[in-house]
């Protein structure tokens, strides 16, 4: 068997692209036997290196009405949690998709989602901007998605090639 | 009115990818594994590399020889990945993708008459551009029933007086084989032996699976009686830039630079740079690609030894050569039957030389998806005539 670590990078590498690759199809892209396989995925998935299994939705196909934004925070960190207890306050917010702690001007980088650009005003002005330690935020609106998770959203470029080549 | 065509070009045979492109050209929904070069466009920095030099004004001539910038920049990357020296002045020339590289070789090596030895499956320019050279190829067979072998003594047998040149072919197309470094030894102590020169064209060199790319130049005394063909059409993605190079002892560069300044006068130069941005940053790019092709060739070798069309082990390039000779087909029955009632193109071996009767071409430069159902049409192809493998 490879190196177990490298094996399951590259497993993760191809469920990352395409999550729907049974552990038979992976076992013979990596010339590895399907029980290895198996094995590391149900092992990746009980210690949460794998958390779920989605498709990247290109929102714009389905007229989603909800509504996303990015939010930049500026806080101030506290003795001996740092920024861990504020972000935790923060990301228990179900509205939160993503929240990263970030370098440069400010501190905290927020993904957040509502049904309505009026719910996001909502739980800006009353519950991010009214925590504690939370000095200021910044609030950006998505207007349109050009690529998303790796993929670009308009309708793909058509195939070039020539359909036989030498 | 006569045929005012040369006799030389008469004689040379139409290709026949040129006959089944035709055929498929025009048909609705087919799955290719015919094409033969990357599924991946050209990598976008090195794109807009190209575009930033033309909005720049670089839109002239270069020196014969290409960019200096752009020699100095293979000449590193032949002595970092391959651990060989070339002068970038003197020893390497820029063409115009590797393919004129190989004609400008063979016509500024060859006497009228003079053999060169070639591998049989090969690339379908071989033979017609060491005749157009006026070379004599002298083709030796690389097949043994359903695989793909290298015999020495093969090449041992059929070298003359008026022997002048091998040309080898790794990791090939269209077989994939490639060669080991002791397989290479064996080639240089006959070039050695018997005074020969080797035109080796390593195009497929970086897509080389299960072990390192030897190139033939490295090998201990060969760099002198080696011209080494390469480029950055496969590797990096770069099929319609056209750049090619090739690399070898200073007299042989400025005999091929003769014709090189005389026909097409130099590369494009937006090209130029594409290539020279490949060389700086496209690395990791190549590593990616290189990683993908891997898992599909796992993927379809796999597929087609488990229909029963067993596959010679390609330890490189883009191409599957299963041999599909338990079948009532020749390559070229099978390769058009299988077109008109499944929709998937595939080659027939016998494009590629006599000894590819029996095999079939197929490229894995597609997506896994259709490389996944293209085994599922070819296998149902099979069942539907009782020539699957339970029968």
């Amino acid at each position: 068997m490879k190196d177990e670590l490298h094996l399951k990078r590259e497993i993760l590498e191809i469920l990352s692209v395409d999550c729907t690759k049974t552990a038979s199809e992976i076992a013979v892209m990596l010339n590895q036997s399907e029980e290895t396989v198996s094995l590391l995925i149900r092992q990746m998935e009980k210690d949460k290196t794998i958390l779920a299994y989605r498709a990247v939705v290109n929102r714009q196909k389905v007229e989603s009405t909800k509504t996303q934004c990015i939010i930049e925070v500026t806080c101030s960190p506290q003795r001996g949690v740092g920024f861990d207890a504020i972000a935790q306050r923060i990301y228990k917010f179900p509205e939160v998709r993503s929240l990263f702690l970030i370098s440069g001007g400010f501190d905290l980088l927020l993904i957040v989602e509502g049904e309505t650009m009026k719910d996001i005003c909502f739980f800006v002005a009353e519950k991010l901007a009214t925590l504690d330690h939370v000095k200021g935020t910044s609030t950006h609106f998505l207007l349109k998605r050009y690529k998303e998770d790796g993929f670009i959203l308009e309708d793909g470029e058509k195939e070039q090639r020539l359909a036989i080549t030498p | 009115m006569k045929d005012f065509r040369a006799e030389v070009i008469k004689n040379i045979p139409p290709s026949g990818i040129r006959a089944f492109f035709e055929l498929v050209i025009g048909m609705e929904d087919v799955i290719s594994l015919g094409v033969g070069e990357p599924d991946f466009v050209t990598p976008w920095h090195i794109c807009e590399a190209a575009i930033y030099s033309v909005e720049k004004g670089a839109t002239s001539y270069t020196s014969n020889l290409g960019l200096l910038e752009l020699r100095e920049k293979i000449a590193d990357y032949l002595c970092r990945k391959f651990d060989v020296s070339y002068e970038p002045k003197k020893e390497i020339l820029i063409t115009v993708g590797a393919s004129e590289a190989i004609d400008l070789a063979f016509r500024a090596i060859c006497n009228p008459g003079d053999e060169v030895i070639i591998f049989d499956p090969s690339y379908v320019a071989y033979v017609p551009i060491v005749t157009l050279a006026g070379g004599k190829p002298v083709v030796i067979s690389m097949v043994e029933g359903d695989d793909i072998i290298f015999d020495v003594n093969k090449v041992r047998e059929n070298i003359t007086n008026n022997t002048k040149a091998i040309f080898i072919n790794y990791p090939n197309n269209p077989t994939g084989k490639s060669f080991s470094r002791d397989e290479l030894i064996q080639i240089a102590e006959v070039a050695d032996e018997f005074d020969l020169l080797v035109v080796s064209d390593e195009i497929y060199g970086e897509l080389t699976y299960d072990y390192n790319h030897v190139s033939f130049p490295s090998l201990p005394g060969m760099k002198e009686r080696t011209i080494l063909i390469s480029g950055f059409s496969k590797a990096f993605a770069m099929t319609g830039w056209r750049i090619g190079y090739a690399a070898a002892p200073n007299y042989i560069i400025e005999a091929m630079m003769k014709i090189h300044q005389y026909s097409i006068l130099c590369a494009p130069i937006a090209s130029q740079i594409a290539a020279v941005e490949a060389l700086n940053r496209g690395e990791k790019d190549m590593r990616l690609m290189r990683k993908e092709y891997h898992k599909r060739r796992n993927v379809i070798v796999d597929g087609f030894n488990k229909i029963g069309l067993p596959c010679p082990h390609p330890e490189g390039a883009f191409y599957a050569f299963p041999s599909i000779k338990r079948l009532p087909f020749t390559s070229e029955e099978f390769c058009h039957t299988l077109l008109k009632e499944e929709n998937v193109a595939v080659v027939p071996g016998t494009a590629f030389g006599k000894s590819g009767e029996g095999f079939i071409r197929c490229a894995y430069a597609a997506s896994m998806e259709n490389i996944k159902a293209a085994l599922t049409r070819i296998e149902s192809f099979l069942k539907r005539r009782g020539l699957n493998v339970s029968g």
